[in-house]
């Protein structure tokens, strides 16, 4: 069974729950086994990459945490009235009567449950009331174990439909803000629109009552004035469909993989892992991996395989484009030599050949001194 | 990216050092360069901690925001910040020549402007957000500011638009302009890590570019160029530091987090001045020169606009001018490569790569060639270039030359590596060409298809006749008591 498998694989420690920041970042690499497997198997990637020496370089300041906190606290204060204002803008309605319920009242334990509760009883209401939903415990089934998502967000239910409100702390200036955070923001918001559709559903009841438009939050300008906008996840959710289906199929990965191999960091009673550094690396060596520099926002393994595909020679190191140009070449060596005619091309790649033929000669005439 | 830089990428992997992606300067190197180093708080939009700032590389000033979140604290920093960089700007004023445009009155020109140096991408962004925290700031009313703010903002306003534009270089991003010298045997992503680019092109004795580069990343040795710090900087050094300050406001708090910051600060503040020493390296590309005299012109245009008190930018275009905008942008961008393709044989290669140029030896030539009878008979000189190029040009293309400039020729006839041309102008009015203006038999020559000719600016109606369907015209931007209040929290 795959499952057992992936077990194994991870040793004696329970899974690691994915945070939706983790999810979403699933999809950022699709082509990788290596990670496929990793995440499949619920494998604390960061602590792995750490006892490699290659920690992940993810550091987070403490003026941007306190700065997150503070708005999102702002954002909520008073049962979200402020928020109630924006949504009331952004969703061109007026928005009677107003209830907030925080899932977060009960203990962790009860708190999925509790959720669970309030959205199939807001699911058969359909008054005009909107409702809050602070803090709802999400879950997402990744590869057969079940993920409990991070309560950042708030769910809205107006009428029969439900939406995401997720609040981020990165500015909108005259109307933009930095497009990496917010493709960030609306693939982690796509991780939660999924979640609440799939929860829905579960309970008996339409998940297309589950808007692909989600409400971002953030400050405008340079003040700490919450703007709200509308931002359609559509795309992001395709992709991260994509991606979970891949993830269930990984069974196929792993039969592949050599019978007794563990990633298990054999931590002792102090939880300070054991297991010898050469040892790990060479087990994790045996999933292929498909390192792109991108991988160093997304992963926490990105150091260690950035240091294996230099070992290897391999022509990912310098990016996709690079990558794309050299027609897949996948060694630094081997395009090299096709470049410079020390290596005749292999069947499908004359083309190639011939056009980094002509790169290397044209390179050549244009750096002579006297042209 | 094309198979020509992809080789250099891996060339430079191989040999362990970064390798050459032009062999001219393609950009200007001031003398004396203003360098800017701006920090930001992290979390916060635009809430500046410090910058390093001067044009002696051996006396730089530091400023410094004890407490980046206290308002009155950042007007004070952005007002010094003014007294550092407007007498540098408004000196540029005093020099001037009168220039002349086609079918436009001679206007005053200043001999020279401006340069604004910042280390990366992300410095040039922020100081366009310094700007836009800053320009509408008012010295009356409800909430003054020192008078010198609102000016400081119009220029960092000035300078960010500028550094946006191809072939600008009034504001200069180090790593940008390296990487467009320079090839390094790392990802364009890893590029924007001033000292691990710097560390490909100019490593430290006995270090390979690769061992150099991954010293970069060690922010321990390597502080990052900003404007974000290093979150472990951030969490260990500067947070007590400022938390010192929110105690008890001394002359040794605010000492404390300065000398937190100068840490940070000083080793990109030397590799902001090696950047532009090693690009002074370089012989400056033909037209550099010109697109300089595009610059000061831009700039002396602004200075009036700012010494007649005009109003600051506004904070979005119109439609019309967000039009008008992306289409200069777009024909700069155009002009600019040209330009280097010109100037630069390597960058020409990338054209001969796609077959939108050949070089080749020149095996016939009939300079005295004539075209027509009678008094429309025209001197045509036929040369005929053998090359083993991939030309992809259509007989009747039209072609130019960077070694003779202004020449214009178009091609006759291709027969498989032989392609005759006839040259069309520039070879003189005489019966015969002007000497030389006909290459000769033996001589190397490369001809394109890329021209700079400037088409005329695609006609865009008047910012007065926006249609309505774009919002009517502009309403132009009176900044009132409310903008000058803008919170800055
Ligand atoms: S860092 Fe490694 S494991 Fe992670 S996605 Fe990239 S290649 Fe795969």
């Amino acid at each position: 069974m795959a499952t057992d498998r992936l077990d194994a694989l991870r040793g004696p420690v329970p899974p690691r729950p994915h945070d939706a920041r983790a999810i979403a970042a699933l999809a950022a690499n699709p082509g990788c086994a290596r990670r496929a497997v990793l995440d499949a198997a619920g494998i604390d990637k960061d602590s792995t990459a750490r006892h490699l020496g290659f920690p992940a370089p993810f550091g987070q300041s403490r003026f941007a945490i306190t700065r997150g906190d503070v708005f999102e606290a702002q954002v909520k204060a008073n049962g979200c009235a402020g928020l109630l204002r924006l949504l009331r803008e952004v969703l061109g309605l007026p928005i009677p009567l107003v209830a907030y319920h925080d899932a977060a009242d009960v203990g962790a334990h009860l708190r999925h449950a509790h959720t669970r509760a309030l959205i199939d009883r807001a699911a058969r209401d359909s008054d005009d009331a909107g409702t809050f939903y602070d803090h709802p415990l999400l879950s997402l089934e990744i590869a057969g174990h079940t993920s409990y998502l991070e309560p950042d967000v708030v769910a809205f239910r107006l009428g029969g439909r439900f939406h995401i409100v997720e609040i981020k702390s990165f500015a909108v200036i005259d109307g933009q803000a930095e497009p990496a955070k917010v493709a960030a923001a609306a693939r982690q918001a796509a991780v939660y629109v999924l979640a609440l559709r799939r929860l829905v559903e579960e309970l008996g009841h339409d998940p297309g009552r589950v808007s692909h438009e989600v409400i971002l939050v953030c400050p405008e300008n340079f003040a700490n004035r919450p703007v709200a906008t509308l931002v359609d996840v559509r795309r992001q959710l395709a992709v991260l469909r994509r991606q979970l289906a891949r993830m269930t199929g990984v069974g196929d990965l792993v039969s592949g993989l050599p019978s007794g191999l563990t990633f298990d960091l054999a931590a002792d009673a102090d939880g300070v892992p054991t297991r010898p550094v050469a040892e790990l690396a060479e087990a994790i060596g045996t999933v292929a991996a498909r390192y792109a520099p991108e991988c160093r926002s997304t992963c926490d393994m990105c150091l260690f395989c950035r240091d294996e595909a230099r070992d290897e020679g391999s022509t990912d190191l310098l990016g996709r484009h690079v990558r794309d140009e050299l027609g897949g070449v996948a060694g630094v060596d081997e395009a090299l030599a096709l470049a410079e005619g020390t290596r005749g091309p292999a069947d499908g790649q004359e083309e190639i050949a011939r056009l980094l033929r002509l790169a290397d000669r044209l390179r050549a005439e244009s750096l002579e001194p006297a042209r | 990216m094309s198979a020509l830089t992809a080789l250099a990428r891996l060339r430079a992997v191989r040999e362990g050092r970064a390798q050459p992606a032009a062999t001219v300067r393609h950009c200007h190197i001031a003398e004396a360069p203003m360098v800017f180093i701006p920090l930001r708080m992290a979390g916060e939009a635009a809430a500046p901690l410090a910058a390093m700032i001067g044009t002696d590389p051996g006396s730089p000033r530091l400023l410094v925001v004890p407490q980046p979140r206290d308002r009155d604290l950042r007007f004070a920093f952005a007002a010094e910040l003014a007294e550092v960089l407007l007498p540098y700007v408004e000196g540029f004023a005093k020099e001037t020549e009168t220039a002349t445009r086609r079918g436009a009155e001679p206007y005053e020109r200043c001999l020279s402007a401006p340069q604004v140096l910042v280390p990366n991408g992300q410095a040039a962004a922020f100081t366009g957000l310094l700007g836009r925290s800053t320009r509408f700031r008012r010295a009356e009313g409800p909430y003054p500011v020192h008078p010198s703010v609102p000016v400081l903002g119009r220029w960092l306003t000035f300078f960010a638009e500028r550094a946006a534009y191809p072939g600008s270089s009034l504001l200069v991003s180090a790593t940008d302009a390296l990487a467009l010298h320079w090839t390094s045997g790392q990802s364009g992503l890893e590029d924007a890590n001033l000292a691990a680019l710097l560390g490909w092109i100019d490593p430290p004795p006995g270090l390979t570019g690769l061992r150099a580069a991954q010293e970069a990343e060690d922010p321990l040795l390597w502080p990052p160029a900003g404007p974000a710090t290093d979150p472990g900087f951030d969490n260990e050094v500067l947070a007590p530091a400022i938390e010192g300050y929110t105690r008890a406001p001394t002359a040794r708090a605010v000492e404390r987090v300065r000398e937190a910051v100068r840490t940070q600060l000083e080793p990109t503040w030397r590799l902001v001045w090696r950047a532009a020493e090693l690009l002074r390296g370089l012989p400056a590309g033909a037209s550099v020169t010109r697109r300089w005299e595009y610059d000061r012109g831009a700039f002396t245009e602004f200075l009036g606009r700012v010494a007649e008190g005009g109003p600051p930018q506004a904070r979005r275009d119109g439609a019309v001018a967000a039009a008008s905008r992306l289409a200069r942008m777009e024909r700069a961008r155009v002009s600019f490569d040209v330009q280097r393709a010109y100037d630069d044989p390597l960058i020409m290669a990338e054209y001969r790569l796609t077959g939108e140029a050949f070089a080749g030896e020149v095996i016939a030539a009939d300079p005295e060639h004539t075209e027509g009878e009678g008094r429309s008979r025209k001197l045509r000189p036929l040369v005929t270039i053998r090359t083993v190029d991939p030309v992809r040009l259509a007989a009747g293309t039209a072609v130019g030359t960077p070694d003779r400039r202004g020449q214009e020729a178009e091609l006759v006839a291709t027969d498989g590596g032989e392609i005759t041309l006839k040259i069309t102008k520039g070879m003189g009015r005489g019966k015969t060409p002007s000497p030389g203006a006909v290459p000769a038999v033996g001589e190397r020559v490369c001809y394109t298809s890329l021209t700079d000719d400037f088409q005329a600016s695609a006609s865009l109606p008047d910012p007065d006749l926006t249609p309505w369907t774009h919002g009517g015209p502009p309403e132009e931007w009176v900044p009132d008591d409310a903008d000058a209040a803008e919170h800055w929290e």
